[in-house]
């Protein structure tokens, strides 16, 4: 059995970690909620801008822009957002695992498969793996701005226009709630009419355009793919930090039940190192 | 009453305004541009400068965009305003900035996936944390 003094350091470096996980739980909650904050206050946005895609997507225009053309695939582009750190439980994981699925399932087709990773995890997966990444963005922070993706979404758009790629995706976790995170599959390229609104679509229309329509179609379809790559690291991030604090709770938990069985071991051994005593001196004291 | 429409300002990191308006004026690429309910669909760019949106009872209220769009709908004028600094130089730069970092993380990939090795690594590591989650409900933890 471990000596009392040995337990005893046991429990004070169990008890150092649980204050590290309990400190990292507190942080990630509150990081939660400014998360989960700033991603209602995008919502907004992204859904507005949706909407004028699909009106577009709707509309019989004059000109037919190459973000709402199908065509054939040969290439398809993923957009895969990840976490930047660890420690977030199997958050991460999962969506790769979705990922893979996907990827094994375009690669059956013959169809070869371009990447874009945002996020550092992303990044080390296809270090480790291989995979074409044509740009990458990493180190967001907690609060990136819609310029932290202008870049990356850039690259895919020009690889898309160059007809690199016939197809662009954006794998992210979708926050349902606190304990459950959801990794989804979207199709950014070309963009596809959803719920079709029945009052536009009775009769076909156009819109008046004040310029060139292809200049402002470009612009605003550019813009729509941007904040719905921008949405999804924003809901990324409420997801990693929603992750972050059940991961840590259990840790906490953990530490815990830990501290509880080497007290108890400590106080057994301290118990019997008493009695032990006891016994010698009652035994010398016969001897004498 | 007045006819009114629906007006919706959002910038991509927050909603500013939404709610009924008998008017909104704005600037558009080539001039200022007033709109009142019931306006044939329209879409343009909007130039940096200020948006008044007239409210019920004629009261204006001020918004200043750094650019963006504006969609006319019959019912509803939705301003999607920018927040970034917009030009096509400033959109390349960082075009180029998010290559090269791939190019830096990435010198020595492979271009073909390890699909194989990826999905052992993967099976291995959700395996571990459904072994934890199991063990925690048999023990009771």
């Amino acid at each position: 059995m471990a000596s009392g003094k040995e337990i005893r350091g046991q429990i004070r470096s169990v008890k150092n970690t649980q204050k590290i996980t309990r400190a990292m739980e507190m942080v990630a909650a509150s990081k939660m909620r400014k998360a989960q904050d700033r991603m209602s206050a995008s919502r907004p946005y992204a859904q507005r801008l949706r909407a004028v895609a699909q009106h577009i997507s709707q509309a019989s225009p004059e000109y037919h822009h190459a973000y709402l053309e199908e065509r054939e695939v040969k290439r398809v582009g993923f957009v895969v957002v990840t976490s930047d750190r660890g420690l977030c439980g199997g958050l991460n994981n999962n969506l790769f695992k979705l990922l893979l699925g996907e990827l094994k399932r375009w690669h059956d087709q013959g169809v070869e498969i371009d990447f874009c990773p945002i996020g550092q995890k992303a990044s080390m997966f296809f270090r480790r793996f291989g995979g074409k990444v044509l740009a990458q963005a990493t180190q967001l922070g907690d609060a990136p701005g819609i310029d932290d993706v202008i870049g990356v979404v850039k690259v895919m758009l020009d690889a898309y226009d160059n007809g690199e790629i016939d197809r662009l995706y954006v794998v992210h976790n979708e926050f349902v709630n606190t304990m459950t995170q959801k990794p989804t599959v979207s199709q950014l390229l070309p963009v596809v009419a959803e719920e079709p609104d029945a009052e536009l679509s009775r009769h076909p229309w156009d819109y008046i355009y004040e310029q060139d329509a292809k200049e402002l179609l470009s612009q605003i379809l550019a813009r729509y793919i941007e904040s719905q790559v921008y949405q999804g690291v924003v809901e990324n991030i409420a997801c990693e930090q929603a992750a972050r604090m059940v991961a840590m709770k259990s840790a906490s938990d953990n530490a815990g039940n830990i501290i509880e069985d080497l007290q108890l071991a400590y106080n057994k051994a301290r118990q019997a190192a008493i009695t032990q005593e006891l016994s010698e001196i009652v035994a010398g004291a016969a001897a004498v | 009453m007045a006819i009114t429409m629906h007006v919706d300002i959002v910038s991509a990191e927050e909603a500013i305004y939404s709610g009924p308006a008998e008017m909104l004026v704005a600037s558009a690429e080539n001039g200022d541009i007033g709109i009142l309910p019931h306006h044939s669909p329209l879409l343009t760019m909007l130039k940096p400068g200020e948006v008044r949106v007239v409210k019920i009872g004629g009261e204006p209220e001020y918004y200043y965009v750094s650019g963006g769009m504006l969609e006319v709908l019959p019912h509803t004028v939705t301003v999607l305003a920018d927040t970034a600094m917009r030009a096509d130089s400033v959109d390349e730069a960082a075009a180029i900035r998010a290559k090269n970092e791939a190019q830096q993380a990435l010198k020595d990939y492979s271009s073909a996936v390890d699909y194989a090795r990826a999905q052992a690594e993967l099976a291995e590591a959700v395996g571990q944390l459904q072994t934890i989650q199991r063990m925690r409900k048999k023990y009771g933890r």
